[in-house]
């Protein structure tokens, strides 16, 4: 049996007294493309910052590659080659979009990434290089907080909303830059609330229903009948 | 004419000073969102070390600033890690009342130590010598201390904009938490913040310790002329903290010139206004 990339093991998650997430479990292997869904407070976002050390964990609920990580700082998590494009961009607003760019490679870890593979895969970003990172529009911002984690040359990037808040027609050309992304033996985490998306792009889905994975199964075999129950309670 | 150009000059060279206070300031605050009430004492603290090692050691005050800057840095660095760090967090008031309590500790301690007698740092004929410039005779400290913090002023904004490291200033300032998903240890860059701010503070208490005598009690008329010069140039904005140290001390020199006593009213006079008209200062960076 090979390893799992993330193993994430009866994983709690608290905000204060209030319990957001109750014994998740989630396996990632490496080359995976795992979609994430779920209604809106249903814990996406806070699974998210509990893998990235943002919320405490328990040091065993989380391993990467068998060595416990939970608890650990964010930073330190962040080296290991977990990277995160957080929800709502979140992009640095006193530096330009190159330098929000390579800020995200600050941790010089080897990897097919680079300014250029960046430009490559968005032209616009580098005629708007020397922009404010934040003076661009909303798919142009989305499109840098993604080079900007895959800067780092992650082993998993996670992408926590990517379309929301976006036009279609921009959602649909960030979507098909993805296969460019993932097809470099990247491992991903795909958080969305639009299911047909999520599930196209990924081989396996979780379904989070008040802080309990409701659905676990291949993307291409949970039935739309499965992901209405598992997503709505009913 | 003349009777005004000599204290105008005078007071731009004194703003260096002046801007050399507020520097340290204005860094913190940019960087971490920390008011520094104990930064005045920390500047003559920085004075008394450097008055022990010149004393000590043999050496003059400036030769001695390259022994106090590292060891101002050094202390920042370990002010910061083992108990500002400590206070941080999402309400700005921990750490300010910290800094006051750092005050408190900072003046009692020099007292202890060196009791209340003034002090000074002899740097011998450097003191006195000036240049005549035309009609006016400019002294040569003050324009060793002005050069010296635009030299430091344009080194920062260059640090700032052209480094790595500026840049993981500018986006810590910008996003404390998503600054940690870069892999950034942001506990590390705000106490190498803080060692940037203590070793222009240590500079600036050298040259203040050769200018004028010092006591345990000077801290906080110097913490305010920083804070001044700080908010005269605008939050945020290096070169408007130059600015703002050179406002105010034109300010407080034409004070003077006026009436001796109105020196220092004359530089929170022309604060007043500058606050009342414009309140984020001249040139704002931060909203």
């Amino acid at each position: 049996m090979t390893e799992a990339l993330l193993d994430i093991q009866r994983l709690d998650a608290f905000y204060g007294d209030f319990q957001a997430l109750y014994g998740v479990g989630m396996q990632v292997n490496r080359g995976d493309v795992i979609a994430v869904i779920g209604a809106n407070g249903a814990g996406k976002t806070t699974l998210m910052r509990a893998v990235t050390g943002f919320l405490r964990a328990r040091p065993d609920a989380v391993c990467w590659k068998g060595r416990p990580i939970g608890g650990m700082r964010v930073d330190q998590i962040a080296a290991l080659g977990i990277a995160l494009v957080p929800e709502g961009r979140l992009l640095f607003a006193s530096l330009s979009v190159e330098e929000n760019l390579m800020i995200g490679g600050q941790l010089k870890r080897k990897g097919p990434w680079s300014l250029k593979r960046i430009y490559d895969l968005f032209p616009v970003l580098e005629e708007r290089r020397n922009a404010p990172a934040t003076s661009l529009s909303g798919g142009q911002q989305q499109m840098v907080a993604i080079g900007r984690a895959l800067m780092s040359n992650p082993e998993l990037i996670m992408m926590d909303e990517i379309s929301l808040g976006l036009a279609p027609v921009i959602i649909r050309s960030i979507y098909e830059a993805l296969p460019g992304i993932i097809g470099e033996g990247l491992t991903a985490i795909v958080v969305e609330q639009d299911i047909a998306k999520a599930l196209s792009v990924s081989s396996r889905v979780y379904c989070l229903q008040e802080g309990r994975v409701s659905l676990t199964g291949p993307s291409g075999k949970v039935s739309h009948d499965e992901i209405s129950r598992a997503y709505f309670g009913i | 004419m003349e009777f005004w150009l000599e204290p105008i000059i005078q007071g731009i060279l004194l703003g260096g000073l002046y801007a050399l206070f507020a520097a340290g300031l204005s860094l913190i605050f940019g960087v971490m969102r920390l008011v520094n009430i104990a930064h005045g004492d920390l500047i003559v603290l920085s004075s008394y070390v450097a008055l022990t090692t010149s004393v000590m050691l043999g050496l003059h005050p400036l030769a001695a600033a390259l022994i106090v800057v590292p060891v101002m840095a050094l202390a920042g660095y370990g002010l910061q890690r083992l108990l500002l760090n400590r206070t941080m967090g999402n309400d700005i008031l921990p750490p300010l009342l910290v800094t006051f309590g750092l005050s408190v500790i900072i003046q009692n301690a020099l007292l202890t130590f060196y009791s209340a007698d003034p002090q000074k740092l002899k740097a011998g004929a450097i003191e006195t010598a000036s240049l005549g410039i035309g009609p006016v005779s400019v002294g040569v400290l003050p324009l060793i201390v002005f050069m010296t913090a635009v030299l430091v002023i344009g080194l920062l904004q260059w640090m700032f904009y052209h480094t790595a490291l500026g840049r993981a200033f500018r986006a810590t300032s910008d996003r404390q938490d998503i600054v940690q998903l870069m892999g950034i240890n942001r506990a590390h860059i705000f106490a190498l913040a803080m060692a940037l701010a203590l070793a222009v503070t240590a500079l600036a208490g050298v040259f203040l310790g050769i200018r004028t005598s010092f006591d345990p009690a000077a801290g906080g008329s110097r913490l305010i002329f920083g804070f001044e010069a700080v908010i005269i140039g605008g939050l945020g904005n290096i070169w408007g903290t130059l600015a703002g140290g050179v406002i105010l001390g034109v300010a407080q020199t034409l004070g003077a010139k006026i009436d001796p006593g109105f020196q220092v009213q004359a530089g929170h006079l022309v604060f007043l206004i500058i606050l009342a008209v414009r309140p984020r200062g001249l040139f704002p960076r931060i909203d």
